[in-house]
């Protein structure tokens, strides 16, 4: 049956060339995404210049004449950020401890439930919830005009950022060698003195890439930003104050924009530097992470 | 002080910072549920909106989002899959691989509004699509391909070494052990991977905006270069865009998106659970 092992033979090829192709198309989106940014985008580079777009002032995308400059966006979208990753860096990391380290495995079991039901709810249902309960009590504590502020987009992104923080974390605490807490505990060591004098400097590298991951998932973060932090292109001052952030300004512009307009092409060119700025993140976390895999060695 | 108390507080102030992590959870999902609970009906499930989205249902959001995720599932699953098996079967740890866990890992990490302008570019605009389901799943699929890869090749690399050398060793060729051996042993792994791909895809609000959804459209799809609403989009549109829209409404509409997105999720973790106990090694 010389045909019959020939057919399968061919088969067999094409499919392993499947496989291969399907393993570099990850390469080949990543490419393709930046292809599609630069081609639509790069047009706000020539007309207005890469100094005056990431650091002018004035966002006045349809006046004539027009002005493209995104510095309150990059402002919104840092204060926004630093805000939120203060807020959940340190629950987050701590929470980690605790479900790897102290927690009951029962308890564990229900903490981590938790932590993926968080997870999974949707970004617009989280800014839903910012929008109608914590935007009017943000209003009435600080007495404003508004809730709508970056402090409240803090709080629901350090939210948002827990997830991703607590469970990159946790898999960096229990990777860590067993033989560690064995030889502190031998020493006389408490459970405790080996978490804070031990374990957190083995962990290092690999909190700091939960950290990066975080920060990278806050950045981004669209739906929520742009219904709780009042959308309004100016550089912050305070917290208490409404910002707009780089996402929101593409998700909420990019409807009413004409296609191939100087507006559009803005539009993309801000996706450009939020991209260069999620993969910078990413690469720092994915080095991190590599140091921690090393170490463990 | 001594070292004991020392430990006993330490431990305190970490239960309750965990605790402090964990209720604003307990009171999103509490809060939508007691609102919207009166918001729900068999009419809400299965009608159009009508007065300008005030009254009326969600059905034709739900069908669209139904749609999506189909779609997503279908693109991203194959090549998911397949992208793992090679990672994990085929390649040698070299310089192409490390990139090619760059590129899943840069793709889990591109913001959501990014796939958005990125699906508009290539599939709405370049490739002709318009503003449709077929351009709203690829997008979708795209985007939530890193989620599968890395499942899928948890679910290999969870495959014990032996199972493959007994089948190489008995001249079974490198393909069909994968195929008879590797894989069933996978499908578990990789089906929750497959199903919290769904619960994320039919959350997603950003990379829909400029693909596929439509503000107000009470007619069902005809084909794959429909336009639809989705849910998700839907509750933004309520929630930001149309004035003196009942409260109830929209509790209701984020209970429904809610249900379905957890109703998934649990599936997984469910699923997950119980083949983790059924394991046989």
């Amino acid at each position: 049956m010389i045909t019959r092992d020939k057919l399968e033979k061919a088969w067999e090829f094409s499919v392993e060339k499947l496989v291969v192709l399907a393993g570099l198309a990850s390469i080949v989106f990543v490419i393709l995404i930046f292809t599609f940014l630069v081609k639509e985008g790069w047009r706000t580079f020539v007309v207005v210049g890469l100094k005056d777009f990431l650091l002018g002032r004035q966002w006045h995308p349809i006046s004539s004449p027009p002005a493209f400059g995104i510095l309150p966006m990059i402002g919104g979208s840092l204060a926004v950020t630093l805000g939120a990753t203060v807020l959940s860096v340190p629950f987050g990391l701590i929470s980690a401890f605790y479900v790897a380290e102290v927690a009951s495995p029962r308890a564990k079991e229900v903490l981590k439930t938790g932590i993926e039901l968080l997870a999974a709810i949707p970004s617009v249902v989280i800014g839903f919830v910012g929008m109608v309960v914590v935007a009017p009590l943000v209003r009435d504590v600080f007495h404003l005009n508004t809730g709508q502020t970056a402090l409240t987009g803090c709080l629901m992104l350090s939210l948002m950022a827990m997830p991703t923080i607590v469970s990159i974390a946790e898999d960096a605490l229990t990777a860590v060698p067993k033989r560690y807490k064995e030889a502190a505990l031998a020493l006389g060591a408490t459970h405790w003195e080996y978490l804070y004098r031990v374990c957190l400097r083995a962990a290092a590298p690999g909190l700091l890439a939960a950290v990066m991951l975080g920060i990278g998932r806050v950045i981004g973060e669209t739906m929520t930003v742009m219904m709780v932090t009042g959308n309004s292109a100016q550089i912050p001052h305070t917290l208490l104050q409404p910002v707009r952030t780089m996402t929101a300004t593409i998700a909420a512009e990019m409807g009413e924009t004409v296609q191939g307009s100087e507006h559009y092409a803005a539009l993309f060119a801000i996706g450009m530097v939020l991209f260069a700025a999620t993969f910078a993140v990413n690469f720092l976390a994915d080095a991190f992470l590599h140091r921690a895999e090393a170490a463990e060695r | 002080m001594n070292s004991t108390l020392k430990q006993r507080i330490a431990f305190g102030a970490m239960a309750l910072t965990t605790i402090v992590v964990l209720v604003p959870v307990f009171l999103i999902l509490g809060t939508i549920v007691r609102h919207g609970a009166g918001a729900l009906s068999w009419q809400f499930l299965t009608t159009a909106p009508t007065n300008g989205m005030r009254e009326g249902g969600l059905f034709p959001a739900i069908v669209g989002t139904l749609c999506l995720v189909v779609g997503a599932v279908v693109f991203a699953v194959p090549v998911g899959v397949f992208a793992a098996i090679w990672l994990n079967e085929y390649a040698r740890e070299t310089l192409l691989t490390r990139l090619v866990r760059l590129a899943i890992i840069n793709l889990a990490g591109v913001p959501s509004v990014v796939y958005g302008l990125f699906g508009m570019g290539l599939f709405v605009i370049f490739l002709n699509f318009g503003s449709s389901i077929l351009a709203g799943s690829l997008t979708l699929a795209i985007m939530n391909l890193p989620v599968i890869i890395t499942a899928s090749r948890e679910a290999l690399k969870a495959v014990p070494q032996p199972f493959r050398e007994v089948s190489l060793s008995l001249g079974v060729s490198r393909w069909q052990t994968i195929r008879h051996i590797v894989l069933p042993n996978a499908i578990p792994g990789i089906l929750t991977g497959i199903i919290l791909e769904v619960s994320r895809a039919a959350g997603e609000t950003a990379p829909i905006l400029f693909t596929v959804a439509a503000f107000y459209l009470p007619g069902l799809p005809k084909s794959v270069f429909s336009q639809v609403m989705a849910l998700p989009s839907h509750l933004f549109a309520i929630s930001t865009q149309i004035p003196n829209i009942s409260l109830q409404t929209r509790y209701g509409t984020a209970l429904v998106l809610l249900v379905l997105v957890l109703g998934v999720n649990s599936f997984a973790i469910i699923l997950r659970a119980k083949l983790r106990r059924a394991r046989k090694w």
